[in-house]
């Protein structure tokens, strides 16, 4: 069942989204050659404490971190290491907080320092392909059109999506109904009502789509290798006109 | 922190089970199954959810597929069934 939200509960849930996107615009600064993805999450776990909020993803299916870090072939679900970024990967700092029992999530992928144009083309791309998806959602819609919105960009752009994970309602839960697929034919699922709130995320892979799970039983990664890049916001759709970004930064 | 999609949850089959051949002894109910292994043991076997879907008919004298856990080597799940 897809549970609606009051106008009270989504603003407490672009309050959780706010403390997730302050403290990415900070883990992207602090993104640069020689910090390790381990600084990286000490770094989020303080800024959402500061907040007054909690790490949604520490303990969540014991996933032991508070950021999801996979660079480069990695799709998603790194976990923070004693790893070193170098010059030229792309990272993708997935995060989420919890206020007042809400849920915010919100992922976004940056370069370590200068990247090539091709690796800077496919992080453009996938956020590209992000907000054409979120732009889809509004009242009257199908839940696919946003699938559809999402996978056409990225395909006709030459890259694959990732189709093992998805996309995802949230509220007072991290994952809640529906799955939010990022592939699919447009008119298909159910009608968007005002007071749906969706994570819309993108995976897009420079190679295929195919992904497989390491022994860790987190981290997702290309099979042939290829680089993966990840970007998320917490959407609610509105009343009318297009829907709010809660996860936007200021 | 995305979610494992529908897709996700297809049938693979897992790396820590033991797949064994066999033949069908007799049918219980529920779906379940006596099943003779070519070792000679005899477990209880279920029909998988995905040969029950598409209407896989089981009957005594069936050569058949099981797939053992190594947890509990006295029950099976049927996977397969030769022609």
């Amino acid at each position: 069942m897809i549970i609606l939200k009051t106008p009270d509960e989504i603003a407490v849930m672009a309050q959780a989204s706010r403390v997730v996107a302050e403290t990415l615009q900070i883990l992207r600064k602090a993104v640069r050659p020689g910090i390790t993805t381990d600084e990286l999450d000490r770094l989020a776990e303080e800024e959402i404490r500061s907040r007054g909020a909690k790490p949604a993803f520490k303990g969540y299916r014991s996933y032991p971190k508070t950021l999801c870090a996979s660079v480069n072939e990695q799709v998603v679900h790194g976990i923070p290491s004693k790893r070193v970024l170098k010059e030229g990967d792309i990272i993708g700092l997935d995060l989420g907080a919890i206020v007042q029992g809400f849920y915010g999530d919100s992922a976004i992928t940056v370069a370590v320092g200068q990247v090539t144009e091709r690796n800077a083309r496919l992080i453009q791309i996938t956020e590209e392909a992000m907000h054409l998806g979120i732009k889809q959602a509004v009242v009257g819609h199908r839940l696919s059109d946003i699938s559809h919105a999402i996978q056409q960009h990225v395909e006709s752009s030459g890259y694959s999506v990732v189709t093992e994970f998805v996309g995802h309602g949230i509220g007072r839960q991290l994952h809640e109904e529906p799955q939010v697929p990022n592939y699919g034919k447009p008119g298909q699922g159910p009608r968007l009502q005002a007071g749906m709130v969706l994570a819309i995320e993108p995976m897009v892979n420079m190679g295929g789509s195919a992904v497989k799970v390491l022994e860790d039983r987190w981290t997702a990664v290309t099979v042939d290798g290829s680089l993966s890049a990840h970007f998320e916001h917490t959407i609610a759709v509105m009343p009318t006109g297009p829907p709010s970004i809660l996860s936007k930064p200021l | 922190m995305t979610w494992v999609g529908e897709k996700g949850y297809k049938y693979v089959p897992k790396e820590d089970v033991i797949e064994i051949q066999g033949t069908v002894n007799e049918t219980l109910p529920n779906a379940m199954f006596r099943v003779s292994l070519d070792n000679g043991h005899k477990i209880l076997a279920h029909i998988s959810g995905k040969m029950r879907m598409h209407f896989i008919l089981i009957l005594p004298g069936d050569k058949v597929t099981v797939e053992l856990s190594p947890y509990d080597l006295t029950r099976g799940r049927i996977t397969y069934r030769f022609k």
